[in-house]
């Protein structure tokens, strides 16, 4: 368990102390939600209805963008290599990086939210429902993400290959992450998907340790 | 070691090499094919004049007979897909492999096949081309798999690396199929629910379920002849890339 933990502090503060990725996702998601006014016109109300799935866009691509970060690094520095003569198993590994890569991604993301909020006229209800469904659904992401890093930390041209087989898999999430804000459906539809946000993010979250482990395992033989 | 002492192959031995292959492969295309042609004269006279136009939607119900084959099969190659990644992952069968690439494209086309003659027959009987419905939307998210798939076959240099690699995404996104298969039972949308196999047998006359069943017998017939010629073939261009590897080594004088 120490190891675990260790291993945690230890991506948190290598994350941390190059702030300057995170703060580059934030901008990102910022810079998103800042294009799509331009793009569509500067409509109150169309704004203020498309601002879930505008805040929802940004967070995808903003994630995809930090995916291939997760695992090449340490591929390619080797200590992934050296990891595994830890007495962690890789499974484990795998998922301390995974909780690592969500704090580091995932929430800075949340809480720049507000921003967006205001840029794209959310009122109150829909803009504490965008961030509880972000909470729900970002960790299904962020390990769907690390099932696509994993597969191609070993290709040179990784960073682009991956966003394109791990979109189609996620697109679930978007589906549900989007229906559990939007207002018409009704609170049934509503807790609905959130339940159902929940549960892909606990199954994710629970197997993409082991596919993921597989794959980096593979790519080491 | 001598040939007396050599063990004799079995027949599992003989499945998973590539030579055995190659020789075990060959009597079994011109078969194939000829099942194949036979299924496709039958079910496509059968099809064009031996069965009735549906009382609402008239002539263009006979596009049922090509889209339903192609939706069956666009599932049906994932499935085999998903089935060799376990060979793959498991026996680390050879042959696995070269059969889980060879069905990518197959699938992609029969799943993109499936859609086009989709697309076809909404437009008269729903008013449109396309529906964000269930079972639409997840074939669709098949066929970006199926070209994902693709296009990370083309991106590894060494085949025998990428196998196992994609085997683990081959195995992660089989969780799609059984969401199409009951996207029509769980979504209530413009797609009707199951009507062939289901309880209490098909909801449609023999007419049409006759020349139905043929026909998906003979695009399945159609696929397994394809994807026994594209393993074939890529066992070849295996072979041959191994010998270039070779030549530009100097092994070979």
């Amino acid at each position: 368990m120490t190891a675990f933990y260790a291993l945690l502090r230890r991506d948190l503060k290598l994350a941390t102390r190059s702030s300057g990725d995170m703060l580059t996702l934030v901008l990102f998601f910022i810079m998103v939600g800042t294009i799509t006014p331009f793009a569509i016109g500067p409509d109150k109300a169309v704004l203020a209805r498309l601002a879930p799935g505008i805040v929802w866009i940004a967070a995808f691509l903003a994630s995809l963008l930090a995916m291939d970060r997760l695992f090449r690094a340490d591929h390619e520095d080797g200590s992934l290599l050296a990891m595994r003569h830890a007495a962690l198993s890789l499974e484990t590994i795998t998922f301390a990086k995974i909780i690592a890569h969500w704090l580091t991604t995932a929430l800075p993301l949340m809480i720049a939210t507000p921003f967006m909020a205001v840029m794209l006229n959310m009122d109150m209800t829909i803009f504490t429902r965008t961030l509880i469904s972000l909470a729900l659904g970002t960790p299904a992401l962020t390990a769907f993400g690390a099932v696509g890093a994993a597969i191609t930390v070993s290709l040179r041209r990784g960073g682009l290959i991956a966003p394109v087989l791990i979109l189609p898999l996620s697109i679930p999430i978007l589906i549900f992450g989007v229906g559990a804000i939007n207002a018409n459906a009704g609170p049934d539809a509503e807790t609905a998907a959130m339940l159902f946000l929940g549960g892909i993010s606990l199954v994710s979250v629970a197997f993409v340790p082991f596919a993921a482990a597989l794959a980096l395992k593979l790519t080491q033989e | 070691m001598s040939p007396d002492t050599a063990k004799p192959m079995n027949w599992f031995d003989k499945l998973a090499h590539p030579g055995q292959f190659l020789i075990w492969s060959r009597p079994l295309i011109w078969p194939l094919a000829v099942i194949t042609t036979l299924m496709f004269a039958l079910g496509l006279w059968y099809a064009f004049f031996n069965s009735p136009e549906d009382y609402q939607m008239g002539d263009t119900v006979r596009i049922m007979y090509i889209h339903v084959p192609n939706a069956w099969l666009s599932q049906f190659c994932y499935v085999l897909m998903a089935a060799s990644a376990i060979g793959t992952l498991v026996w680390r069968h050879p042959m696995a492999d070269v059969s889980m690439k060879a069905a990518a494209p197959l699938g992609a086309a029969f799943t993109a096949m499936a859609l086009y003659t989709g697309a076809l027959w909404g437009r008269p009987t729903w008013g449109t081309y396309w529906e964000w419905d269930g079972r639409m939307t997840s074939t669709l998210i098949l066929l970006l798999m199926y070209l994902g798939l693709i296009a990370l076959w083309r991106a590894f240099d060494d085949q025998l690396r990428a196998a196992k690699l994609i085997a683990v995404l081959t195995l992660v996104g089989a969780i799609n199929i059984p969401v199409i298969k009951f996207s029509v039972d769980w979504w209530n949308t413009l797609h009707q629910p199951a009507s062939v196999l289901r309880a209490g047998g098909p909801s449609m006359p023999p007419s049409i379920y006759i020349p139905l069943f043929v026909m998906t017998f003979a695009f399945t017939f159609l696929f397994l002849t394809l994807h026994l010629v594209s393993m074939r073939s890529e066992v070849l261009r295996r072979r041959v890339r191994s010998l270039e590897r070779k030549q530009a080594n100097g092994a070979v004088k």
